[in-house]
């Protein structure tokens, strides 16, 4: 973990309200691993007070640069969105504990909304295709207005992308879950791992479930110092598991198996 | 003429410390989740996150929210118990040289009794402070924190029960703070840390719905620093016994400020969180601005208000 001033080295609008952002930031390149996420602090002052958490979207030991991909919600996000390239920005990571990839036969990426930002990274860290009979990537969203652009975020050579929307506007008319049911065949040993909106991840959680497919779910959460001390993202993990009543979104995740969240 | 390095040495009771700098209780962790980015043995000291005599749990989420340069928590005292602090929390603290003071908490005078004997005997720790002043939860030592009398018991017992320099934290939910320090240095309190967060409330008007499940938080950051400054000032004049300052202090000049109105140390909180290396840059700051001003010492500093 490192805490550095990172220049911006690019902004550019992906589609209306979203933003991907790349930071010249080679220790945190180095160090990143799929499904971790870095605080940036937008503004130098104190209002916004606190770093913003952001889910790694992708990152370069090579040109040592990270780039994350965000959706304007408040006031911090709207001063990122509006900063220019040269700007330094106070950056601490990589946080948090990602996916993890070890071992599966086939995989499927689920995501929905701005959470397919880290499923990018993700991706293009799977171990080399050939070790699993199918990658599946199945993305959802409102409709085809937004999910158009977040899908091609995720345009990686050999790899089919499925869309649903809730609208019907763009690919299944539905929801993405409907995805997982139709692609998702019995005769495989899956392992879903899924970021998106919580409604979301519970609909993926409790079908994961129904089927007996291991799933990992990134979750969001407010937090104020994103490195397991200030306690803010605490999330209800059910009983008699061992976590005492809360795990934290900053430090035990932000990917879980689904089993420790209380849905 | 050459100089050497100013001395930012200050003493708590019988307690040396290596400069004034010290997080504030809560906002560090148990000293190790910041490690790779501030190496505690740096620091004056390093307050721990508030313990208890069994662990609890904390209350349910949203548990922070962001306010105008500021933030409301309701983190309801969250921690590993005494046990698992000292099995494995403190042996990081104490292979690493840390100067380690323990917030401790309870429900009773007899539990802050019983949590400062069971910490007397604990190698590696150098004070104890005593949280009576918890907004947070029902039974938060809050309440010996709004009454001089029950504060002063409070500390007379954590007094007896043990050996270690105590530091009593109080709260700035009072009408007058400086009749409760008053009764924490009748009890035999080596110093007293303020403040505590205030209380507060925010709400989510298009849901009309609190935005903490606690509804009430303590808020804390840099909105609170002028009322913090203001009691700490009327605190000094008022106790004999060193006054450490906390509420919103984050940069070389805040903490600045509280020195000058008469804090002998300061405690650096949701500065951690806004910056990681803010103890570090608050040191360096502090030692930058003595020399610059010709001090020889941290002591020259303190109290040194002009009228």
């Amino acid at each position: 973990m490192k805490q550095i001033d990172a220049e911006i080295l690019k902004i550019e609008p992906v589609a209306k309200d979203i933003f991907r952002l790349t930071l010249k930031a080679p220790d945190i390149a180095e160090a990143a691993a799929p499904g971790q996420f870095v605080m940036i602090r937008p503004v130098s002052g104190f209002d916004p007070l606190l770093p913003r958490p952001f889910s790694l979207h992708d990152w370069s030991e090579k040109q040592g640069t990270i780039v994350i991909l965000f959706r304007v919600v408040g006031k911090g996000t709207g001063i990122l969105a509006q900063s220019r390239h040269g700007r330094k920005l106070q950056v601490v990571g990589p946080l948090g504990k990602g996916f993890d990839i070890t071992s599966a036969e086939s995989v499927c990426l689920v995501g929905g909304g701005i959470g397919i930002a880290p499923l990018l990274g993700l991706a293009k860290r799977l171990p080399e295709a050939d070790a699993y009979n199918e990658i599946a990537v199945l993305l959802g969203g409102a409709s085809g207005e937004e999910l158009a652009p977040l899908a091609e975020c995720l345009d990686i050579p050999g790899l089919a992308v499925r869309l649903a929307t809730d609208d019907g506007t763009l690919g299944h008319h539905g929801v993405v879950t409907d995805l997982m049911e139709n692609h998702m065949t019995r005769d495989r040993d899956w392992l879903v791992l899924s970021c998106g909106p919580m409604p979301m991840l519970k609909a993926v959680a409790h079908l994961c479930r129904k089927n007996g497919w291991p799933c990992q779910v990134s979750l969001e959460s407010v937090m104020a110092c994103g490195m397991g001390v200030c306690l803010g993202c605490a999330v209800k993990s059910p009983a008699g598991n061992g976590h005492e009543g809360y795990l934290h979104v900053c430090k035990d995740g932000p990917v879980f198996w689904e089993s420790d969240v209380a849905w | 003429m050459v100089r050497g390095k100013p001395d930012l040495e200050i003493k708590i009771g019988g307690l040396v410390l290596k400069n004034p700098v010290l997080t504030a209780s809560g906002t560090f962790g148990y000293g190790r989740e910041f490690a790779s980015l501030v190496d505690p043995a740096d620091l004056g000291a390093v307050v721990v996150k508030g313990i208890s005599l069994e662990p609890r749990s904390g209350n349910p989420p949203p548990r922070i929210v962001e306010t105008p340069c500021g933030m409301l928590n309701a983190i309801g005292l969250e921690n590993v118990g005494v046990e698992k602090f000292v099995s494995e929390k403190l042996p990081f603290l104490r292979e690493n040289g840390v100067c380690v003071i323990v917030n401790i908490l309870g429900d009773s005078v007899e539990e802050y009794g019983r949590l400062a004997e069971i910490l007397d005997n604990a190698p590696g720790i150098h004070a104890i402070e005593v949280n009576i002043s918890c907004p947070n939860v029902k039974q938060g030592g809050v309440a010996f924190g709004l009454d001089p009398e029950a504060a002063r018991a409070v500390t007379a017992e954590v007094r007896k029960k043990c050996s270690l320099p105590v530091i009593i934290k109080l709260s700035p939910n009072v009408t007058d703070i400086t009749s409760i320090a008053r009764a924490a240095e009748d009890g035999g309190a080596d110093g007293v840390s303020l403040i505590n967060t205030l209380q507060g409330m925010a709400i989510d008007i298009q849901t009309r719905k609190p935005r903490l499940a606690n509804v009430i938080g303590g808020l804390s950051g840099p909105a609170i620093r002028p009322v913090a400054l203001r009691m700490v000032w009327q605190t000094a004049k008022a106790v004999s016994v060193p006054v450490l300052g906390v509420g919103g202090i984050t940069t070389p000049e805040d903490a600045l400020e509280f020195l000058i109105a008469g804090a002998s140390a300061v405690q650096i909180g949701t500065g951690n969180f806004i910056n990681p290396r803010a103890t570090i840059q608050v040191i360096e700051g502090i030692e930058k601005y003595l020399i610059e001003h010709d001090m020889n010492s941290i002591h020259d500093l303190i109290g040194s208000l002009n009228g």
